[in-house]
């Protein structure tokens, strides 16, 4: 499975995905640079991500704490998520997600 | 840097008052050893109480569960009787090493402190005010663009903007209505995560028109010279609105960072400190690392690790601060040496009367 991911300087990582690791863990182990400070405890909005609009329906709703841990990043938008709480399963196969602004 | 003030001499200085710094004081001051301890935020408690002071803990042995504020205010309590000093909304910024052996740390309010013992448990990094990614910034910040307020004053008559949509936006929003021109409150979303009685007075003032609030993000700060004149705001629909202004608050939380410890002179991996685990001594002598600012085979960043860290930590600063006294191995129970320095002895027969 896969999880297709552009980085800050625009560039497309293909990266290995694993079903119930969550995405910043995927973001992480496969190499591209994230901060993910609290170490994915929802307590840092460090692993901000945008997801491709088409996906957005494909993912459960984000839960209280990680809308108001978003308050806490910058630039967010309708389509801003923290990547840490982005559990992946098959569905999600290719999901395609964009770094933003305070994740690096 | 401000002038240096007053020097305080104590046997160790203890960087970082999160949870692992503060069971060093406890475990240091079984070994006889006098603490200091500095830290940025202005209340001890670390990660537990600036980042989660609400939220339950379940793996502290033998509490089933405590919030972070709870298991700061224990540890408040257990550290009492070796009333240790604390120098609290200061940064550890210089270590340097003098003529006879002690150390000199200095903070950035212009304390300094002189110790044998340097015990860094500076945790993810001392905490800083998230920056906004916006150009150019950095030439307003302290001028006319800031993430605390120090002296109210410098907003009198002012057209003011506040970002953010927590207890701190509210906060000064409220705080600072009364003495500012005209205060707007930019957020994201129209929902707040603040105490629900600042919310509605927040509310109120905006129906009465006293204030402005805007649903929208930071894109864009005008000015010269370190001087703000409008901030470029864009909501979801991507509409730009301008809004004059001559200063700006942002409070967008805090974020950790390593800061001036990477310039102590002590060996680093990867922002972390490597030790060893006998002692939690760093690559200098006389100078440890206790705590999630450390790393070493294993290491895993939990408070329980912190607290086993600060044990074995004190048992070799104790050889550093009592060269002449053999070390003794005790526990707590049974020891009426260690019941003493507790002042526990007292209280056993106070509860008898
Ligand atoms: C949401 C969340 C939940 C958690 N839950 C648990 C849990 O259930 N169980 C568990 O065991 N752990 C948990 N943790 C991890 C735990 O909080 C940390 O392991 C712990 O706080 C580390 O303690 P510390 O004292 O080493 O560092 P910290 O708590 O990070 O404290 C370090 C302090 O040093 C200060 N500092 C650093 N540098 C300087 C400087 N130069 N000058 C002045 N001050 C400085 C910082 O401002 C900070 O206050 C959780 C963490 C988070 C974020
Ligand atoms: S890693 Fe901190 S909120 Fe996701």
């Amino acid at each position: 499975m896969k999880v297709y991911l552009t980085d800050m300087e625009g560039k497309e990582h293909e990266l290995e995905a694993t079903e119930d690791w969550t995405l910043m863990e995927i973001i992480r182990e496969g190499g591209v640079p994230i901060l993910a400070q609290c170490g994915g405890s929802c307590a840092c909005a460090t692993c901000h991500v945008y997801v491709d609009p088409a996906w957005k329906s494909k993912l459960p709703e984000p839960n209280e704490e990680e809308v108001g841990m978003l308050d806490g990043a910058f630039d967010v938008t309708p389509d801003s998520r923290l990547a840490c709480q982005i559990v992946f399963t098959k569905d999600l196969d290719g999901l395609r997600v964009k770094l933003a602004t305070g994740s690096v | 840097m401000t002038e240096p003030q007053e020097t305080y001499q104590t046997d160790a200085v203890i960087i970082g008052a999160g949870p692992t710094g503060l069971f060093s004081v406890f475990e240091l001051g079984l070994n006889d050893i006098k603490c200091a301890v500095v830290d940025i935020l202005d209340k001890p408690g670390g990660q537990c109480g600036e980042l989660y002071p609400e939220k339950p803990i379940y793996d502290i042995p033998a509490v089933p569960m405590c919030t972070g504020a709870e298991l700061t205010e224990r540890l408040l309590e257990q550290i009492k009787p070796f009333a240790p000093t604390f120098h609290l909304g200061q940064m550890a910024e210089s270590l340097i090493k003098l003529p006879e052996g002690k150390w000199r740390l200095t903070t950035d309010t212009g304390a300094v402190i002189e110790s044998r013992l340097v015990v860094i448990a500076a945790g993810g990094g001392s905490f800083t005010p998230k920056r906004p990614p916006i150009k150019d910034i950095e030439q307003y910040e302290g001028k006319s663009v800031f993430y605390s307020v120090r002296k109210k004053d410098k907003f009198r008559g002012k057209n003011i903007v506040i970002a953010g949509g927590g207890d701190s936006a509210l906060d000064w929003a409220l705080n600072l209505q009364s003495i500012a021109k005209r205060i707007t409150l930019v957020h994201r979303r129209d929902e707040f995560r603040a105490a629900p009685d600042s919310v509605g007075k927040m509310r109120a003032l905006v129906a009465e028109g006293k204030m402005d609030l805007k649903i929208a993000n930071f894109a864009e700060v005008k000015g010269e010279q370190g001087q703000v004149r409008s901030v470029t705001l864009v909501d979801d629909a991507k509409n730009a609105v301008d809004i004059p202004c001559d200063a700006i608050l942002a409070f967008y939380g805090l974020t950790m960072k390593l800061g001036p410890v990477a310039n102590f002179g002590i060996a680093l991996q990867d922002n972390l400190i490597p030790v060893n685990t006998a002692d939690f001594e760093t690559s200098v002598p006389t100078v440890f690392a206790v705590g999630d600012i450390n790393t070493y085979p294993g290491k895993m960043k939990l408070i329980l690790s912190g607290f086993h860290e600060a044990a074995l930590m004190a048992k070799k600063a104790f050889t550093y601060i009592h060269p002449d006294r053999r070390y003794r191995f005790q526990y707590t129970t049974s020891s009426s040496d260690i019941k003493g320095k507790l002042g526990v002895d007292k209280n056993v027969t106070q509860d008898h009367k």
